[in-house]
């Protein structure tokens, strides 16, 4: 739990200079189901990494996906837009 | 020159090399925008000219442009300013520095052109740095110091720069032109840590829980309590530069006075014959004008004020319901822990423009008096001037 | 212009400029349109954002998801905010004091509440002067953050908690505001409808809008599953099912010339698209046929306005 800030500490001019500081808030802890990426169905179309709201769904070197379940909420858009239905919702 | 305040305002903002500049018409601000267009337009100021479509967005396009680190202006009166009241917040807390002038006017309704300070007063609490002038010359020479103000590292606050609309704004009086090179040798340009920059990218205007609000609107009361001493030192080096300077409050034959005039902008000229005029029929009369308004001087008004024996607080506003102008309360205010204070009244003149001679002053003055022999004031305030409202102790 | 566009979702920039660990709802089309923009125009991008869905799930102090210069001022005025942005950087470089050599594209994301209603003043003020920005309306046709109000785009007969289904009330009585047409009145250099449906489309729209010198408006779908009641793994689905069944037309005006840049062969018919949605659940077959005969006057004239069947027949 961070300890809150002080007036003085706080920037001038109601402004964040921390960005993407929002990784602090890990909205993993939103999900109900999460993807699992079957990467034998993978065919790399990275249609799931742009859908994805949270920008969870993270490209690796090899052109396949991996699941960023720290901040994966769960919404299963992934899961519904993959052709080829290599991701699964699972409990 | 022979300038209108207006005019002035005009020729000051050409000579601080502004940037961007927003105009939207309104009496009797207009021809401050008109003249600045003249002047872009033949290439005598280098800025961006935005013929905005309102005043809201006015204010809201010169926020967007100090964000970016650019030198702004705007001016504006009555309806002008009531609209952009919500963007005058925004403003002080995002602490841009943005100077804009106001031809004080009354606010509707009825639909008035006419000078009274209804609608500065009625946006008071924004957190800008407020000083009312009473002439072209002090307008012209505040612009250039209010953007030296705004600038400085510790203070970053917007001012606004009021004057009585038409009675200042469109009389002629001869003003010494500040020249653009000296003026900008005053006005170097600063880096400022609240900008958009792709170089270093910060979120500006964050959304604040119960647990941070606070904090920033404080951050805001502090800033504004700089404000005063660095007015000061701005005022000092001005004069160092170009020979005159104003301070932050002005008093005439204040020392021994029984009866204290407390007058802001036009009729606080206009006061000091009338007091002059008293102290020839024998009758100890004094002005006290505070020039800085936002924030109040808290102690040195307080020190100023209580030496006599009657305030006589002259507002050119209503504070509908409350008791007593805006002025009034901010001064009653002052003395709310004091046990010794002197009597006061508060006289609500020359609204929609109605003229405040001599006559009416020196009759504010005798009404006061009469209060002080009573040893006491009945009824505070005192709408002076209305038909059928009867004056008077 | 054609040759700079991308061709396929692997041309797309790799790089974030808009972080996870927003307070967006699961499945919310802002955040894939926040992410898509800010990675096309990134990262000499400013962005301005009015009060909405987006400003206060990014902004909560401490935290903020945005990795390019953001700013937030008030409801109505984003494009006023917007034209003293690309004023302030147009003057200062000029001026050879910041941003000498760069190219700093000026973007606005708004919603629908803050375009077509509260924003639609400031909006119109901004093109009408011709402001070198990219105004980006998500339309997620209702005040969503304030908890699903109408708006001006809210379409006809859609529940919303200010027109809900009633024994007089079946929903929004009045059409849908059509902001694409409002900014073309304007006769700016660029307008477009796209969807994030059209991934593609969408970011080679973003990017010819901001190379455009002027003012580019682009309106794009953003289907919502808490305001529209469906699960929150279907936005990509609704959006698609808005494209095909002709509800959502994909084009752009181009220096005035209309182009619709996704064709439908075979139209799927309305009621596709509208049972997908919880807020149609309350129409009848026939107030489903009467929002099928609004869509084929509408493809009949966009049809006839580009000279061929853009958008196909239902199919059988």
């Amino acid at each position: 739990m961070t300890e809150l800030k002080k007036w003085y500490e706080l920037p001038v001019g109601c402004m964040n200079t921390e960005p993407g500081s929002s990784l602090r808030n890990l909205t993993g802890g939103w999900r109900t189901f999460r993807p699992v990426v079957d990467k034998s169905r993978c065919t790399k179309c990275h249609l799931c990494w742009v859908f994805c709201p949270e920008g969870a769904v993270e490209l690796e070197e090899d052109g396949f996906v991996k699941v960023n379940y720290s901040y994966c909420k769960g919404c299963g858009i992934c899961a519904n837009e993959c052709y080829p239905k290599a991701i699964t919702m699972k409990r | 020159m022979f300038l209108s305040t207006n005019y002035a305002v005009a020729y000051a903002v050409k000579s601080c090399d502004v940037d961007v500049v927003t105009a939207y018409p309104i009496t009797p601000q207009t021809t401050v925008v008109e003249k600045i267009s003249e002047f872009v337009a033949n290439g005598e100021l280098d800025a961006e000219f935005i013929p905005i479509e309102s005043e809201h967005s006015a204010l809201s396009a010169v926020i967007g442009a100090s964000a970016v680190g650019a030198r702004v202006f705007t001016a504006t009166a009555s309806q002008g300013l009531a609209l952009m009241h919500e963007v005058l917040f925004i403003a002080s807390t995002m602490r841009l520095p943005i100077v804009m002038s106001i031809a004080n006017r009354s606010l509707n309704t009825p639909l008035n052109i006419h000078c009274d300070y209804q609608d500065m007063m009625a946006s008071r609490d924004c957190g800008w740095v407020q000083v009312y002038v009473s002439s072209a010359q002090e307008a012209h020479d505040t612009i250039i110091q209010a953007y030296r103000l705004a600038e400085r590292s510790d203070v970053l606050l917007p001012v606004c720069v009021c004057y009585d609309g038409f009675v200042l704004s469109h009389t002629y009086e001869p003003v010494e032109v500040r020249e653009r090179d000296e003026v900008l040798k005053f006005l170097p340009r600063t880096e400022r840590p609240n900008v958009l920059d792709p170089r270093r990218p910060v979120t500006m205007g964050v959304m604040a829980l119960p647990d941070y609000a606070y904090e920033f609107k404080y951050q805001l009361v502090d800033a504004l309590t700089r404000a005063p001493r660095a007015l000061e030192e701005v005022d000092r080096e001005y004069e160092r530069a170009f020979g005159v300077g104003y301070g932050l409050y002005e008093e005439y034959r204040a020392e021994d006075a029984e009866v204290l005039l407390v007058a802001m902008g036009a009729i606080a000229s206009t006061a000091k014959i009338a007091i002059d005029k008293l102290r020839e029929m024998g009758v100890k009369a004094g002005l006290f004008r505070p020039r800085l308004y936002r924030p109040v001087l808290e102690e040195i008004w307080r020190e100023k004020l209580k030496r006599t024996k009657i305030l006589a607080v002259v507002d050119r506003a209503i504070s509908f319901g409350a008791v007593g102008g805006p002025l009034f309360t901010d001064v009653a205010s002052l003395f709310a822990n004091e046990p010794e204070r002197p009597l006061m009244m508060n006289f609500i003149v020359g609204l929609g423009g109605r003229d405040v001679t001599i006559k009416d002053l020196m009759e504010i003055v005798e009404i006061s008096r009469k209060a002080l022999k009573k040893g006491r004031v009945e009824k505070p305030c005192v709408y002076y001037g209305v038909r059928g409202v009867e004056h008077g102790e | 212009m054609e040759s700079s566009a991308f061709k396929s979702i692997k041309d797309l920039p790799k790089v974030e400029y808009f972080s996870a660990g927003h307070r967006l709802c699961q499945g919310c089309p802002e955040g894939i349109i926040a992410k898509l923009v800010t990675k096309v125009l990134g990262p000499n991008v400013i962005v301005v954002s009015p009060t909405g869905c987006l400003e206060v799930s990014t902004s909560v102090y401490p935290e903020t998801a945005w990795k390019v210069p953001w700013i937030h001022v008030a409801f109505e005025n984003a494009a006023a905010v917007a034209s003293g942005v690309e004023a302030g950087i147009k003057a200062l470089r000029r001026k050879g004091i910041k941003f000498v050599d760069e190219k700093i594209h000026v973007v606005v994301l708004a919603g629908d509440g803050g375009t077509a209603d509260i924003g639609l003043q400031a909006l119109s003020g901004a093109l009408e002067r011709g402001h070198d920005f990219v105004y980006i309306c998500m339309d997620n046709e209702a005040y969503m953050n304030t908890g699903i109000q109408r708006s001006g785009t809210t379409p006809f007969k859609a529940w919303t908690t200010t027109t809900p289904v009633g024994a007089k009330w079946r929903g929004k009585l009045q059409p849908k505001k059509d902001m694409a047409a409002i900014a073309v009145a304007h006769r700016i250099p660029y307008v477009a409808v796209a969807s994030i449906s059209h991934p593609l489309d969408f970011a080679n729209k973003v990017k010819k809008a901001a190379e455009i010198e002027g003012s580019a408006y682009i309106h794009v779908s953003a289907p919502c599953p808490t305001g529209w009641r469906f699960d929150p793994s279907k936005t990509v689905e609704v959006a698609r099912l808005g494209v095909l069944t002709g509800m959502w037309v994909l084009y752009e005006v181009e220096m005035g010339k209309f182009r619709v840049t996704v064709t439908v062969p075979r139209r799927r018919p309305v009621k596709d698209y509208l049972r997908m949605q919880g807020r149609f659940s309350h129409l009848t077959d026939e107030e489903v046929a009467e929002v099928q005969r609004y869509v084929d006057e509408e493809v009949e004239r966009i049809n006839k306005v580009v000279g061929y069947e853009a958008i196909g027949p239902v199919a059988k």
